[in-house]
């Protein structure tokens, strides 16, 4: 019988990712229910004095998987290594994050595994032993609540910045065991030839604590530097409606909305936005709306906490203003 | 060079989604059926490909007899020729069935490069095309925003977003890539290519054509069990903030962010 609870953490350049955190948070909460031991397993390259990081979170065990093969994450060498631990010790659950990594692997690590994923999840919970997942669909337009049959690897990612994190403890007692592995090289396919960071230091869209975002109403590109006040200010990424970037106003990776990211921050700022239905599925799990629109009808309204009927152009530095002395 | 893309057909982005008598699936009245929207990136890339290298684009689609509409929408857009399967036993394919069956169409065909879209904008799962890549046993670059195949059509180098940055992978062909929005424009099809794809081949396959086991698909080939399928708490509109001027609204806004939200 397949036991146990598996998460898969996740490193760049050394550093555990949150969502690792989240993970063994959420992970320690199944485990607790169902009576199985937690394992985390960490890849990397010198890597291993990481994971007492994972330890204090509430894991039971950590695998580490050691070599400069996989300091970087590649598809190939990443699925490789977890499928073989997995098909090896059998766990009954593996988590991944939602995160680009998390997506990229699931999808082959389930084809190896001969199962599926429960892509993107934001609750999960328990029922006769088993595992259920609760995911948006339709760029949460829609929930779909699914399980596994029996006999199949229960594989799931969970979206960032949903799950609760634990209370990091230095006392809790884990173990970490060098993970027996092998890497052929003949394997390895894919190259990273290159890793360009963005400069501004900002959280990604899709993990942020604060969005403030713009839509056509900013006019042009040029008059986004007084969202970028704000949201520096604020500690806020910027993000853009489809319009905007379809402008060529902000680069795609801006998008929030059904194509383009799907956000869940817990204060959202739509600026100069309508509130398409596209835009909307993509943001509408934020904790707190604001719209700042100079249409009382905008749809944008409908969906907001709080909004504010005015020229953006006078009420964002004056916004910026009053934050100053809130902070 | 042989191209591959894979096309699946979902509601339109504009459709307000309702929930089924069933309570697992989607009321599927009144809904506009439309090409995947990623997938309209791959087929443009296919064809950007094909003017530069050569070669035939091949459009593949699993689902019902209505997904032709959309592999004519490529083929009007300029692709070769398309292949759907479509048949009773795959009702109910998750996304490991649909890989299995498009594995089953792919195999045996000459192929250097395949697209898929990031993923579908219905089930949002964005797996299939990495399960495809597994059972082909080729290498998979998700998430493209830039892709280049060398000169001697040997190797293809993408960028690929990640969070707050981007990775340039480099693989050897054959692989799969999946395409993301800013990846290109997708060309519009014009009326005489409208014209043309009514006459270019489009083969309809059923599972035994494909020598696929029909209890490996489908309903019966199925990992995950939908449970239930519901809507959202509707959100309410909150307050409006008011004020005689901008700077009154601006003022009384930080002070429900601070006091009442507790957000700032
Ligand atoms: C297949 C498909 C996928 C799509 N996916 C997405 C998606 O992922 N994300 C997305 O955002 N959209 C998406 N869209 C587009 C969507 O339908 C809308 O067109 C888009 O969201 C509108 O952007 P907007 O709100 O910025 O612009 P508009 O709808 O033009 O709204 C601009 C708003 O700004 C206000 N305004 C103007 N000037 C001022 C001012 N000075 N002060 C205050 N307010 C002002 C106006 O009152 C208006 O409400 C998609 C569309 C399609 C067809
Ligand atoms: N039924 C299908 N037929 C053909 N291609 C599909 C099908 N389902 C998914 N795909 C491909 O896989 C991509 C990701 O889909 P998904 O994993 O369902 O989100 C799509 O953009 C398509 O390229």
């Amino acid at each position: 019988m397949a036991q146990g609870i598996w998460i898969i953490a996740e490193q760049r350049n050394g550093d555990i990712r949150k969502i690792s955190f989240e993970l063994v948070s959420e992970g320690r909460r199944i485990a607790d229910k169902i009576g199985q031991p937690l394992t985390a397993v960490l890849l990397g390259s010198n890597i291993k004095e990481k994971a007492s990081e994972l330890g204090k979170y509430g894991v039971d065990n950590v695998i580490v998987a050691d070599d400069d093969r996989l300091a970087t994450y590649t598809t190939d060498a990443y699925v490789s290594v977890v499928s073989q631990m997995a098909k090896e010790k059998e766990p009954a659950i593996i988590l991944l994050g939602a995160s680009v990594q998390g997506k990229d692997l699931s999808g082959r690590l389930a084809a190896r595994l001969e199962t599926t994923v429960a892509q993107d999840s934001v609750e999960f919970s328990i029922e006769n032993n088993k595992l259920v997942a609760r995911r948006p669909i339709y760029a949460g337009k829609a929930y779909a609540t699914i399980t596994f049959k029996d006999n199949t690897t229960q594989l799931a990612t969970a979206r960032p910045n949903v799950f609760e994190l634990n209370e990091p403890d230095d006392s809790r007692s884990f173990d970490i065991i060098d993970g027996e592995f092998s890497l052929d090289d003949s394997q390895l396919k894919t190259k990273v030839i290159d890793v360009i960071q963005e400069a501004t230091g900002k959280a990604d869209l899709t993990e942020a604590e604060r969005i403030v975002s713009g839509g056509r109403g900013m006019k042009g590109p040029e008059n986004y530097k007084i969202l970028d006040e704000l949201a520096d200010l604020i500690n806020a990424t910027v993000g853009a409606s489809r319009s905007a970037v379809d402008a060529g106003w902000r680069p795609h990776s801006d998008q929030v909305g059904q194509t383009g990211k799907v956000v869940s921050p817990n204060l959202y700022i739509a600026c100069g936005i309508s509130g398409a239905i596209q835009h909307l599925a993509g943001m509408g799990t934020s904790k707190i709306i604001v719209a700042i629109n100079k249409d009382p009808e905008a749809p944008i309204f409908q969906k907001a906490d709080y909004g504010v009927v005015g020229d953006l152009f006078d009420v964002i530095p004056a916004l910026a203003e009053e934050v100053k002395k809130v902070l | 060079m042989n191209i591959i893309v894979c096309l699946k057909q979902v509601p339109d982005t504009e459709t307000q989604i309702s929930i089924a008598a069933d309570g697992k699936s989607i009321s599927t009245d009144n809904i506009k059926w439309v090409m995947n929207p990623y997938d309209e990136y791959a087929v443009e890339e296919a064809l950007q490909i094909r003017e530069k290298f050569g070669g035939e684009v091949t459009i593949v689609g699993v689902g019902p007899k209505r997904v032709t509409e959309s592999i004519r929408t490529a083929l009007a857009m300029g692709a070769d020729k398309g292949i759907l399967v479509d048949d009773q036993a795959i009702v109910g394919n998750d996304s490991l069935g649909t890989a299995r069956v498009l594995t089953a169409v792919i195999k045996d065909l000459d192929y250097d490069i395949i697209l898929c879209g990031k993923q579908g904008v219905d089930d949002d799962y964005g797996i299939v095309g990495s399960m495809l890549a597994e059972f082909l046993d080729i290498p998979q670059i998700s998430i493209a925003v830039k892709l280049d195949i060398s000169e001697d059509g040997s190797k293809v180098t993408v960028n690929r977003e990640v969070e707050g940055g981007t990775f340039v992978i480099e693989a050897p062909l054959p692989a799969l890539v999946t395409a993301q929005k800013g990846l290109n424009e997708p060309r519009y099809a014009s009326l005489p290519g409208i014209m043309k794809a009514k006459k270019k081949p489009l083969d309809v396959k059923a599972i035994a054509d494909l020598g696929l086991d029909a209890g490996s698909v489908g309903e019966a080939g199925a990992k995950i069990e939908i449970k239930e399928i519901t809507l959202p708490k509707p959100r309410q509109a909150g307050k409006i903030v008011e004020g005689e001027t901008p700077q009154e609204k601006a003022a009384n806004l930080a002070k429900f962010l601070h006091e009442e939200a507790k957000i700032l």
